[in-house]
Formats: structure tokens, C-alpha cells, sequence
């Protein structure tokens, strides 16, 4: 293939090459502006004091406070303890747990039984996070409407509000129905591309199904084990949005406020109209700096590095 | 491999069990919607009162002088926003991963590990400052700027998306058009967009649903009444709860995700594409 381009990429220095800025030029500007900017303004910002009162212009620069602040609020070790909890808990029983279970269960019924209930399953996440708070919310409202409180009632259990009593429980239900279809997407295709011979082999040597399931299966599919592991624990520690829709860190002070919803409350809403850009700021500094770390370790352990092969042939 | 899988009446059971709390919930929006009143599951009298803010818009004593866009201004909007998300991310991930996956130039090992770092990075952590990045643009309260947003944090999952599509196309079929005398341009346009057309598809039923039912973004940066999305009307209807009309709620909830129960009946095959694809790397 001796082929010249007059186009390509070899050193011909100081030629704007118009193709490369066209292919480029709008993903690299918008990147730059709404995440290099972002973090770096997050950084800098955390360091000020500013907020609605002073606005983008009339603020100081405060140095640590707002990190002492932090340091020394009575809510933070609450506010901590909440997320690990939160994280851990929702992770362990739906994120990995059932989405396991439901990736297992529908790969061993018959295949259309299967496809049902992971299209079940895949309609909590592809659901507008509003109507699916909505139902929820309803789901544990008061008697006559609840209807939790209609299942419960001939039971002697006496109605209540259940996402107001047992928030933590309705917290992690509500996150973790969303949570599970991600990793049961991902087991389900991990489990099929298992090669049959495997599983053929286990049956000849007299295995049972549960037998197959824990000697064959779940060793195979460790590595996406680990993979949705790490990836939904970031993703829980960020995020906040079906916690803001429920109970907005309620009932009483932050009874389930997470850190991340926490940050939100103080940078954009507050109950008392200013909010502190700086504090919030400074609040977000953790996760972003959380976040790079987690992103790093998944370019390195999970070997991505073999992804970026070369293009097959240069031009 | 016969005698493999789980047999026998229990795992129907197991079955019924997983599937019927989903039911429930989404059996209720369908009953309630339709229903004059409901306790728990059980509707007393059909009525398709609910539905009437799709005619009038609905007024509340609450609201009295307060002028409320109706449904459509809403509906148009969430259109407008989602639409807008899909086009911006088709032309700029096309563009992108074409160019990861098929030109050579300095800074693309670079660029490709950047894709991946910030595909994996929590955007949502970032909102203090592009909330600031916004206001200091004058996008703040428009719908192009939270456009331009979700269309930024779309991007890294997009490119390498469209990358994947592009890197199965065999090189000969390039070759030739370049051969023919096209430029690379001509030859992106004409020859390699209508190639990896299923990965356009793909993509693009996957950020427009996601657009449609954005919450955050619109909720934080649009405070405008005129230029909210469905999803922030209906928060607004249930934000007050010793007033919430449950009826009208899950009508306007119901009517909310038509789109996107008829995309996810048509075009599932292609979302569970993307959504395992998306992930694995």
C-alpha cells in the first residue's frame, strides 16, 4: 500500500491540518469547558468565601476555612457515616447482590422467561427519575392510599408512612431496583459469552445446576464482578437525585443526607435562600478528587491501556 | 445440557416474586391515572377527568394570578431539550471517534486515556462550577446552555461508543473511496457515516431517552417557568404534599413516558447494546 495522502499525519510542521480541527475542535472545546473548567473553578472556589450574597465578583479568598468548617461541623461524621452506609448497603443487597442473582436466575430459566424479567428489570433506570420517586412515594404513603399499608393492614400492622419511618430501608429499595439492571446487563452478557463446553464438562462429571453455578459460573465472571464493584461505588457516592426526590436528606435534620446531596443543598439550594458556593465548593472538592482516583485506578487495573491499540493503519 | 437450568415449580415462583413488586408500582400509574380515586391498588369509578390538562391547563387555588404554560409549552420544551442533546452528541461524537479511531496525529494515545478517565468520572460532582461556567457565559436559565452541558458530559461515553463502530469497519472500504480521489471529509460524510448508521442509531435512542427524562440538570439550571422541561412541571405538581392530585400526576407521569415506552418496546435490542457495550470499555 504505497499510498500517499496529501492530508495525513506526517511531520509537516506548521500546516494547520483543517480535517483534525474539524473532527476534533468541538468535542475538545466542549470537554475543556465543562470539565476542565468545572474542576478547576471547583478548586479554586472552595478556597473563597463566595455565595449568593457576594455573587461572582464581591467575594474573598479565605484560605482552609471553609475545610475547617467541614472539619469541625457537628453534621460531618453523621453526614460520613450515612454515605458509607448508604454506599455499602445498597451496593451489597441490589447493585452486586441482586443484580447477580437476577443475572443467574434469568440465564437458567427459559430464555423468553429470562428476557422478561431483565425487561422488567431494566424499567426502573429507563423510567424519568420523577415518576419513578412518584411511585414510590405512593407506594409508601398513608392508609387508604399507600399501598404497602393495604398488604400490611391484615397483618395487624398498624399504617404509618413508611418512607417518613423507615426512610433508610425505602432509601436503599428505591436506589437499588434503579441499581440492579446494570450489573445484571452486565453478568447476563458475561454469563453468555461463558463457552458451553465449560458448563458441558461440569455436567458430564455429574454436576448439579447449583453445583455448575458456583465451581464454573461465578469464578468466570469475577472480573466483571469486580468491575461493577468499583464503577457502582462511584457512582453511588455521587449520586443524590432519587434521595433529593424522596426524602430530601429527611425526615429531621439530615437523617439520610449523603454527602453528595449534602453539597448540592449547600451550593445551590438551601433553605434559606443563600447558598454558599465556596462551602459547597469545597464539599465537592472530596468527591472530584474521589472521583479522579477511582477513574485512574480503572485505566490501570482494568487494563485499558490494551484498548488503545494503534488504529489498524496510519495515514 | 438438558438437564441444565433451574426446573420445576419453584423458580416460577421465584419469578413471580421478583417481577411483582415492579408490577405493582407501574400497575398502579396505569390504574390510578384512569381512576377517580384509589386506595392502595383498588380504583373506585373510571374517569378520564386526569387526562384533561392535555385541553386545559390546570389551575390551583394555591397559584391563583399566576400565569402556567400548559402541557404543550412543556412537552415542546422536553422535545426541543432532548433533541437538542441527541444532535449536538451525534455530530460531535461522529466527528470525535472517527477521528480517534481512523486518523493519526500527535496526542491520541493522550486524548483516547482522557476519553476513558472522564467516561468513568462523576460529572454530577461538577455542578457548583458549571453552574458558575453557565452564569459567567450568560447560559444560565436557557435551554441551550443545559443543552450544551448534558451534550459535554454525554461526550467521552459517546466518542468511545462511536469509536467501537468505527473500528469494526474494515479499512478497505476507506481506502477505496480515498483512492477514488475523495478527502477525508467526503469520505466521512459519504462513505463511513452510513456504515456505522446502527451505532447512530443506537446512540441516539439512548441520549434521547436519557435527555427526556433528564430531572437534574433542567431543575437546577432552568428556573424559568417558560423553558421547564415535563420533568420539572411534574415535580412542581407533587412538590406540595397535602395537595397532590395523585390522579392528575400519574396521568401527566403516564402521558410523560409514552415516548419512551414505544422507544423501549422498538428499539430495546438496540439499548441493550449500549447499555453493556457502553460499559465494558
Amino acid at each position: 500500500m504505497m499510498l500517499k495522502i496529501k492530508d495525513g499525519g506526517n511531520p509537516r510542521p506548521k500546516k494547520i491540518n483543517w480535517n483534525l480541527l474539524f473532527f476534533l475542535a468541538p468535542a475538545i472545546i466542549l470537554i475543556i469547558i465543562f470539565f476542565f473548567v468545572p474542576v478547576f473553578l471547583t478548586f479554586l472556589m472552595s478556597f473563597t468565601n463566595m455565595s449568593t450574597a457576594t455573587g461572582l465578583t464581591g467575594f474573598k479568598i479565605i484560605g482552609f476555612k471553609n475545610y475547617l468548617q467541614i472539619l469541625k461541623s457537628q453534621w460531618t461524621l453523621k453526614i460520613l457515616k450515612n454515605t458509607l452506609f448508604y454506599v455499602f448497603t445498597t451496593l451489597s443487597l441490589f447493585n452486586v447482590g441482586t443484580a447477580l442473582f437476577l443475572a443467574i436466575f434469568s440465564t437458567h430459566i427459559s430464555e423468553n422467561a429470562g428476557k422478561f424479567v431483565r425487561t422488567l428489570w431494566l424499567l426502573p433506570r429507563i423510567t424519568p427519575s420523577v415518576v419513578y420517586a412518584t411511585l414510590w412515594t405512593w407506594f409508601t404513603a398513608e392508609a387508604p392510599y399507600g399501598v404497602l399499608n393495604q398488604f400490611l393492614s391484615p397483618l395487624g400492622i398498624s399504617s404509618r408512612n413508611w418512607l417518613m419511618s423507615t426512610p433508610w430501608v425505602f432509601i436503599i429499595l428505591i436506589n437499588g431496583f434503579v441499581g440492579a439492571s446494570f450489573g445484571m446487563l452486565i453478568f447476563t452478557s458475561a454469563i453468555k459469552n461463558i463457552p458451553p463446553d465449560y458448563i458441558m464438562a461440569a455436567q458430564v462429571d455429574g454436576a448439579s445446576t447449583f453445583q455448575t453455578i458456583r465451581k464454573v459460573i461465578l469464578p468466570m465472571i469475577r472480573w466483571p464482578i469486580l468491575f461493577v464493584t468499583t464503577y457502582q461505588t462511584l457512582s453511588l457516592l455521587t449520586s443524590f437525585e432519587y434521595i433529593l426526590l424522596t426524602t430530601d436528606g429527611g425526615p429531621g435534620f439530615y437523617t439520610t443526607e449523603v454527602w453528595a446531596l449534602y453539597a448540592y443543598h449547600n451550593a445551590l439550594s438551601n433553605y434559606y435562600g443563600n447558598t454558599l458556593f465556596g462551602f459547597g465548593a469545597a464539599l465537592s472538592v472530596f468527591l472530584v478528587i474521589l472521583g479522579i482516583i477511582f477513574s485512574i485506578i480503572y485505566l490501570r487495573v482494568f487494563n485499558f491501556r490494551a484498548l488503545i491499540s494503534e488504529p489498524k493503519i496510519e495515514v | 445440557m438438558e438437564n441444565y437450568g433451574f426446573k420445576g415449580p419453584i423458580p416460577i415462583i421465584i419469578l413471580i416474586l421478583i417481577c411483582l413488586p415492579i408490577i405493582i408500582l407501574y400497575g398502579w400509574l396505569i390504574l390510578s391515572s384512569f381512576a377517580v380515586r384509589m386506595e392502595g391498588l383498588k380504583p373506585y369509578g373510571w374517569t378520564l377527568n386526569n387526562w384533561k390538562f392535555l385541553l386545559e391547563k390546570p389551575t390551583f387555588f394555591w397559584q391563583a394570578g399566576e400565569e402556567n404554560p400548559n402541557i404543550w409549552v412543556y412537552t415542546f420544551n422536553t422535545l426541543l431539550y432532548s433533541l437538542g442533546i441527541t444532535i449536538f452528541t451525534i455530530f460531535i461524537c461522529t466527528t470525535a471517534g472517527y477521528a480517534i479511531s481512523r486518523l493519526s496525529f500527535r496526542g491520541r494515545r493522550p486524548l483516547l486515556a482522557l476519553t476513558i478517565i472522564l467516561h468513568s468520572f462523576p460529572s454530577i460532582t461538577l455542578l457548583v462550577g458549571i453552574f458558575v461556567v453557565l452564569l459567567f457565559l450568560g447560559l444560565y436559565d436557557r435551554l441551550l446552555g443545559v443543552i450544551l452541558v448534558r451534550v459535554a458530559l454525554q461526550l467521552p461515553f459517546g466518542i468511545w461508543i462511536m469509536k467501537g463502530f468505527f473500528d469494526s469497519i474494515s479499512w478497505d472500504v476507506e481506502m477505496a473511496s480515498l483512492v477514488d480521489g475523495c478527502s477525508r471529509l467526503k469520505t466521512w460524510y459519504k462513505i463511513m457515516l452510513p456504515l456505522v448508521s446502527p451505532g447512530i442509531l443506537a446512540l441516539s435512542v439512548f441520549t434521547f431517552l436519557s435527555g427526556w427524562g433528564d430531572f437534574l440538570f433542567p431543575y437546577i439550571f432552568i428556573p424559568s417557568k417558560t423553558s421547564q422541561t415535563l420533568s420539572v412541571y411534574l415535580r412542581s405538581l407533587t412538590a406540595d404534599v397535602r395537595f397532590v392530585d395523585y390522579g392528575l400526576v400519574t396521568a401527566v407521569g403516564l402521558y410523560y413516558m409514552i415516548p419512551i415506552i414505544l422507544l423501549y418496546i422498538f428499539a430495546q435490542k438496540y439499548l441493550l447494546n449500549i447499555y453493556t457495550g457502553g460499559t465494558k470499555g
